[in-house]
């Protein structure tokens, strides 16, 4: 049938994939100029930041970056950032799946109560919160520590673990559950052996966004870490008030792990139609 | 559930990982000064360097600030050792919870200041730490504009708008640059500058006849302001990018300008109206919170902040003035030299009319800074008719003195009990 | 166990956490917001309300959701089904559009501004082509309309990301021969994406959805950045009351006012592509 349209108006195909061509590298072209432009200026001295006309060829001066590489405490900031960033991706999806699974698999009393609470979580600003936050983890020692900090990024993350989940669980059909029971299967192994190999990689998707989420989240960092900073905590007066150049650069710094990231998830993220069509 | 108790074994793992990273307790200065990535640099090298135990000078934005300070103050323990802000961070506070520094044998060297650290008490609960103020800035290439007869370093009101008027004519731009940004420092330009200079009050005048005159003033030298101005908060941004030429903003807002091209940029004192050259000063102190955990130390390094060598490195590092009588080297970085001798000629000119920092308002300065702001978004930027938002917001003004009991400060006249709004 | 329990054993870890680290310190911040010291009032929502930049943050939060968030997902829909489509260099574009999900707000409010300012890179693109001999003033309060669409591509390149990767993940699920069927009946491209596709979709869509409405309404920092000063809106509000005023109870007051009209849109979302139990597809 397909041979039957290309033969019927085989120009409109070929203008139908040149224009989808083209609608790609356009949205790739909108997404990455804007990054490419914080890149010259990262890369630029004091002088041509601050110049007019701006120049559209980074000239590769990398004194803004030195600057930054011989701030104390980088490092430190740094490993702070992925740790707690790796924490609150393994706690939210730990506490989160399991919600998303009954969400999508059960009817249950307080069903929808349960789903608003988990939303009104990103619907109230987190730096009105931080105050209470800070008090009670001073008094329970969980203040200026890591974990403590992943435990506040994980409550801003489980809203995306859990409705993430909870939409990957509802795509895949109750037969196919229901199947593996009648074949013997208990539901926990069914669960494991035909559920979760088929949404593994779309999992990785709510972890890239706890990772994320916790990468820039600033307020709380700020107020709940005192030793152990976290690279945003870190930088949040440079993006705020520093000279531009070093404005730049702060803000090329906190954006660079983040790319690296999910660069190196990218394949579980993608792996997903390979799986899910089988 | 082995996958759940596998992730649970992992975290505790990477926790403990991280609890063995900690290093041992140092003075944790937690301070809203300072905060650029060069300014903390140099305090935590060239100016707390020198101090003998070792300290964590930790700047943030005020939000963090703020909320880790009430925190600590609420659970009734914590771990910052000495705060560092500005003088309206501290009256906002409780004086009860700064402990008296009164007998720490350190002092400034204005009795001024020295008053306004008692936040109201007998005591002493801030010690002011370092001073400066607002001036103008040009860009070299702007002066050959100035109106005839100008003397850049006495100009007026009208001079300055002749001025932006004919940059604007030449070069088809609006060139003045005002901090009219979220985070700019426009308040203050109205409460220390335009009123004083036109009504010789703050409190008193607000919706003086006079008053009028002076926003309509500032309506004239709006309309030659860079329309971008409602996005600038650091007028050395647009000095050094050309965006703007002539500016109004805090010394320190300047001083990269400065530091990066020395030989394009003039400053000069704020312009004169008819009741003479307001303006007023930016006054930062240090306090020790009472739930500071190492106060002896606190106590030491305050003590070191306030000695000349140390306030001299203060100076270099954050373009903040001493608060003690020093003798001032001669290697002073350009932006310290532009600023000092632009606010030496402003508070010695014949029509100086120096204004205070507003006292006695505790937590509501924040209440009183909108007012000022408010009337600016309404009559500059909304263009609503002066005399009726200024009687709108004289309410607020009057709810708010009446509220706080404060009474009147320079310019305005002494009032008994709270400062009345006429 | 049994299964009438197994739900509620499921959710309980995600309660209890939500109750320790949200419920709990929302609770305090709440009964701020209703009480001035002296039992129950509604003094803060009064206040909060008769100020007059309340209606215009309002308004401006509003219009600003309305224009983003219905681009954002036509947007991320025609992502979605591009990459889908594709049959190589799929990981490589799907990367790329992902990019902006590590991007913090701050960061982007600098990128944003450094174009859009009057000595900027749109300027001096401009100025290179001859269309203007002179860098523009774009950022200013007598062209707010530009000021707005400044706003909306910023926010627009910033958070599409968020939809596009829920999207993507749902449309990973959909049965390839659902539309194996479809070409044998000759279906054309359209028919299968609006009798397939977005059927099949709706879980996603209805989280991707309720999400980014959620977020529109408390977007702060690239409107900061942007809108400087003329750009009121409500969680900057909300952020004056808490740090400028130091008014806690009206922060709190203004941000359950955000709180309720968030509710509201969810629930009307969730009404509105409601999701049938265990899919029956």
């Amino acid at each position: 049938m397909t041979a039957v349209a290309d033969v019927v108006a085989p120009d409109t195909r070929k203008a139908g994939r040149g224009l989808y061509r083209a609608g790609v590298i356009l949205l790739c072209a909108w997404v990455i100029i804007p990054l490419y432009l914080l890149f010259v200026n990262t890369m630029s001295s004091p002088d041509t930041v601050n110049s007019f006309p701006k120049s559209f060829i980074p000239e590769f001066n990398m004194g803004s970056l030195e600057f930054f590489m011989g701030f104390q405490g980088m490092l430190r900031a740094l490993w702070n950032s992925v740790v707690v960033a790796l924490m609150t991706m393994v706690m939210s999806i730990a506490i989160g799946a399991p919600a998303g699974y009954a969400l999508s698999r059960f009817d249950f009393r307080g069903k929808e109560l349960f789903r608003l609470l988990i939303l009104l979580t990103r619907a109230f600003p987190l730096p009105l919160l931080a105050l209470p936050l800070a008090v009670l983890f001073i008094r329970t020692g969980l203040d200026d520590t890591a974990f403590g900090l992943a435990l506040v990024h994980t409550t801003l993350a489980i809203p995306f673990a859990v409705l993430i989940t909870f939409s990957l669980f509802s795509g895949i059909p109750l037969e196919l559950e229901e199947a593996a029971w009648t074949l013997g299967c208990t539901r926990l192994t069914a669960f494991t052996k035909v559920i979760l190999p088929l949404v593994l990689p779309g999992i990785t998707a709510s972890a890239i966004f706890a990772f994320v989420i916790s990468w820039n989240e600033v307020f709380a960092a700020a107020v709940l870490t005192i030793e152990n900073r976290t690279l945003p905590a870190f930088l949040l007066q440079t993006l705020g008030e520093a000279p531009l150049h070093l404005k730049f650069a702060g803000g090329f710094i906190l954006v660079v792990p983040a790319l690296i990231f999910i660069f190196a998830v990218r394949k579980y993220l993608f792996a997903m139609w390979g799986i899910a069509n089988r | 559930m082995s996958i759940h108790s596998k992730l649970a074994g992992a975290v505790s793992g990477v926790a403990m990982l991280v609890g063995a990273f900690t290093v041992q307790a140092e003075t944790l200065f937690w301070s809203t000064q300072a905060r650029p990535a060069e300014e903390a640099q140099a305090m935590r090298t060239e100016v707390l360097g020198g101090f003998d135990g070792g300290v964590d000078y930790q700047p943030n934005e005020d939000g963090p600030w703020l909320t880790r300070l009430q925190a600590e103050l609420q659970a009734g323990s914590g771990s910052i050792d000495l705060l560092g802000s500005l003088h309206g961070n501290f009256s906002a506070m409780n004086p009860d919870d700064l402990m008296d520094l009164s007998d720490l044998g350190v002092m400034s060297a204005s009795d001024t200041f020295n008053d306004l650290a008692k936040l109201g008490t007998d005591s002493l609960h801030y010690m002011p730490w370092m001073q400066a103020s607002y001036i103008m800035a040009a860009n070299t290439e702007a002066l050959q504009y100035l109106p005839e007869g100008a003397d850049i370093n006495a100009l007026t009101y009208d001079q300055l708008i002749a001025w932006a008027a004919n940059v604007e004519e030449a070069t088809g731009q609006k060139k003045f640059g005002f901090p009219a940004g979220p985070k700019g420092l426009k308040h203050r330009f109205f409460q220390g500058y335009l009123y004083p200079s036109y009504t010789d009050g703050v409190v008193r005048t607000f919706a003086s006849p006079e008053a009028v005159t002076a926003w309509e003033k500032f309506k004239e030298l709006w309309s030659h302001t860079n329309p971008a101005s409602t996005n600038f908060s650091f007028m050395q941004e647009q000095l050094l990018n050309g965006d703007a030429w002539i500016v109004f903003d805090h010394t320190s807002r300047l001083a990269q300008a400065f530091n990066e091209r020395p030989d394009d940029f003039v400053a000069f004192p704020a312009p004169a109206g008819p009741t003479g050259r307001g303006f007023m000063p930016v006054l930062a102190g240090v306090a020790i919170p009472r739930t500071a955990p190492d106060a002896e130390g606190a106590k030491a390094l305050l003590t070191y902040l306030m000695q000349p060598e140390t306030q001299i490195a203060t100076l270099k590092a954050t373009n903040f003035f001493p608060v003690v009588e020093v003798e001032l080297p001669d290697d002073l970085p350009p932006s310290v030299k532009a600023a000092g001798e632009a606010v030496a000629r402003m508070s010695g000119s014949p029509d100086a009319n120096p204004g205070l920092l507003p006292a006695g308002l505790g937590s509501m300065g924040g209440d009183f800074n909108r007012v000022y702001v408010d009337s600016f978004e309404r009559i500059v930027l909304a263009g609503q008719p002066i005399e009726q938002v200024l009687e709108d917001q004289k309410k607020q003004l009057e709810k708010i003195m009446n509220e706080t009991g404060a009474p009147c400060w320079a310019p305005d006249a002494p009032s008994e009990g709270a400062c009345p709004v006429e | 166990m049994e299964a009438r329990l197994l739900p509620y054993f499921l959710i309980l870890p995600v309660t209890l956490f939500l109750c320790l680290f949200f419920l709990y310190p929302f609770a305090l911040v709440a009964q701020q917001a209703f009480g001035t010291g002296n039992g129950f009032s509604l003094d803060n929502f009064r206040e909060v309300v008769s100020y007059w930049k309340f209606p215009i943050s309002m308004k401006n939060t509003f219009l600003l959701a309305a224009a983003v968030v219905p681009i954002q997902l036509a947007l991320s829909l025609l992502m979605a089904t591009m990459v889908t489509k594709m049959q190589k260099g799929r990981d490589l574009v799907l990367y790329i559009w992902t990019i902006p999900l590590g991007i913090s707000d701050l960061a982007a409010g600098i990128i944003w501004l450094a174009i859009f300012e009057q000595s900027g890179f749109l300027n001096s693109m401009m100025v290179g082509l001859g269309v203007t001999d002179q860098p523009v003033s774009l950022l200013s309060y007598q062209t707010p309309w530009i000021v707005f669409l400044a706003i909306m591509l910023a926010e627009i390149w910033r958070a599409t990301a968020i939809m596009l990767v829920i999207l993507v993940a749902g449309i990973g699920l959909i049965p390839k021969e659902y539309y194996e069927a479809a070409d044998v009946f000759g279906a054309s491209r359209w028919k299968q994406f609006t009798r397939i596709t977005l059927p099949l979709l709706r879980p996603s869509l209805q989280t991707a959805l309720v999400l980014r409405v959620i977020l529109a309404f408390e977007v702060f920092a690239v409107v900061a950045a942007l809108g400087g000063t003329i750009f009121p809106v409500l969680m900057g509000e909300i952020y004056a009351y808490q740090f400028d005023l130091q008014n806690g109870g009206a922060a709190a007051a203004l941000a359950i006012i955000v709180l309720i009209i968030s509710i509201v849109f969810t629930l009307i979302i969730m009404r509105a592509l409601r999701v049938p139990k265990g899919a029956t597809i």
